[in-house]
């Protein structure tokens, strides 16, 4: 029995093949799953939300395993995650809070298989359409330069005012052509969730 | 011939439990695929275009069998598509109309009993561009249930140079639809409209 109150789940999976002239072969590639969802708490304030702490452990599992399959990868696979909230008008940021930050990580990391670093998160509150970037981070080490990302979904008619748009994005690969420098994903050791 | 050079792929399929009303026993599955495909066109006017429709042929047909393969679904059972392009702004919309035949033929050739044309719309503008993709029934355009659209964007694309082209398909009626018309139950599916 689903705890969310489900209307929608989406997923797209971007990926590239050219970037600025070059082949990237293999394409590097980007998966979002979101989910829209009822907000039981829209247009009232209720100071208890433990209901959406509940909502966001079930939902980091569920969009975290839709992720992976779109990438068709292992989950041990997964490089670089990231996760955000839209919440629609008759909610309030807290919400997002809520789902994104208590129990959300945990089954997430299960999905992509470790994933000791800290899952980069954004959340705002926005109308139908509106755009959500989900922030991008390699999933073991923080500081890894390379997969410092974004990736940009929307849904035409979502969130309506008493839902949320809960997003989980998974990536096999970092950008397409770095060259920054900083910690690479070779040197990273992964048990802080640094470096 | 001009290759074509694709630059990106994007696919996405959604699935719509419901829209406010009861809950559907089978979600209603929507998709789409897109590619930002260089514009080999852009910049001048060029009178011999069609050649590129062979080029977009195989595209065409890679597309649609990956869409079905997203979707989840065997091929009989997309009951609705459609198609579309965003030109760039090098381009004109005279390009995205190659994208008519390959595009179609393309979904036509792997769903069986498709004997609808296959709905489309395009049009010239920048990178985010949105294009509301329309969506008829494949065996009979005017079953009523299954007309819909999918909005679909590219971030970053097209640049003046591209082209995004599209397909979408869809596992059956809209989540709640009520809306009467021909059933599609009730259709012959020789003419492609009844």
């Amino acid at each position: 029995m689903s705890i969310a109150k489900i209307r929608k789940i989406a997923v797209f999976v971007d990926e590239i093949h050219i970037e600025q002239g070059k082949t990237i072969d293999p394409p590097t590639r980007r998966a979002c799953a979101v989910a829209v969802i009822n907000n039981p708490f829209a247009g009232r304030f209720v100071e208890d939300l433990s209901d959406l702490m509940q909502v966001g452990e079930e939902l980091g599992g569920l969009l975290g395993r839709r992720a992976v399959a779109a990438l068709g990868i292992r989950p041990a696979d997964a490089e670089s995650y990231g996760k955000a909230a839209l919440v629609g008008e008759n909610g309030e940021l807290e919400h997002a809070a809520a789902i994104l930050h208590p129990k959300l990580g945990a089954p997430l990391r299960k999905a992509v298989e470790k994933g000791a670093a800290l899952v980069p998160s954004s959340k705002k509150r926005g109308g139908m359409g509106t755009v959500l970037d989900v922030p991008l981070g390699h999933k073991d080490a923080a500081y890894v330069r390379s997969h410092f990302d974004g990736m940009e979904v929307r849904i035409s008619d979502a969130p309506r005012a008493n839902e949320i748009l809960v997003a989980v994005a998974v990536t096999d690969s970092g950008r397409p052509l770095p060259r920054v420098g900083g910690l690479t994903s070779d040197e990273a050791i992964g048990e802080d969730g640094l470096r | 011939m001009p290759e074509v050079k694709v630059r990106k792929t994007v696919t996405g399929v959604e699935d719509v439990f419901h829209e406010g009303g009861p809950v559907a026993a089978k979600p209603y599955r929507r998709g789409f695929i897109l590619k930002v495909i260089a514009n080999p066109f852009a910049g001048e006017y060029v009178e011999d275009i069609q050649p590129f429709m062979e080029d977009l042929k195989p595209l065409g047909m890679q597309m649609a069998g990956d869409l079905i393969a997203a979707m989840g679904v065997e091929p009989s059972g997309i009951e609705g598509y459609g198609k579309g392009a965003i030109i760039g702004e090098a381009g004109e919309i005279e390009h995205g109309a190659l994208w008519h035949a390959p595009g179609g033929y393309s979904m036509r050739e792997h769903v069986p009993n498709s004997t609808a044309i296959v709905p489309s719309t395009k049009k010239v503008g920048g990178p985010g561009t949105r294009l509301d993709v329309p969506v008829t029934h494949v065996a009979a355009s005017y079953v009523r249930s299954h007309f819909d659209a999918i909005e679909v964007a590219v971030e970053g694309a097209p640049r003046a140079d591209e082209m995004v082209v599209v397909l979408v398909m869809t596992t059956g009626a809209r989540v709640h639809n009520r809306a009467g018309g021909l059933p599609a139950s009730d259709i012959k599916g020789e003419d492609g409209l009844r």
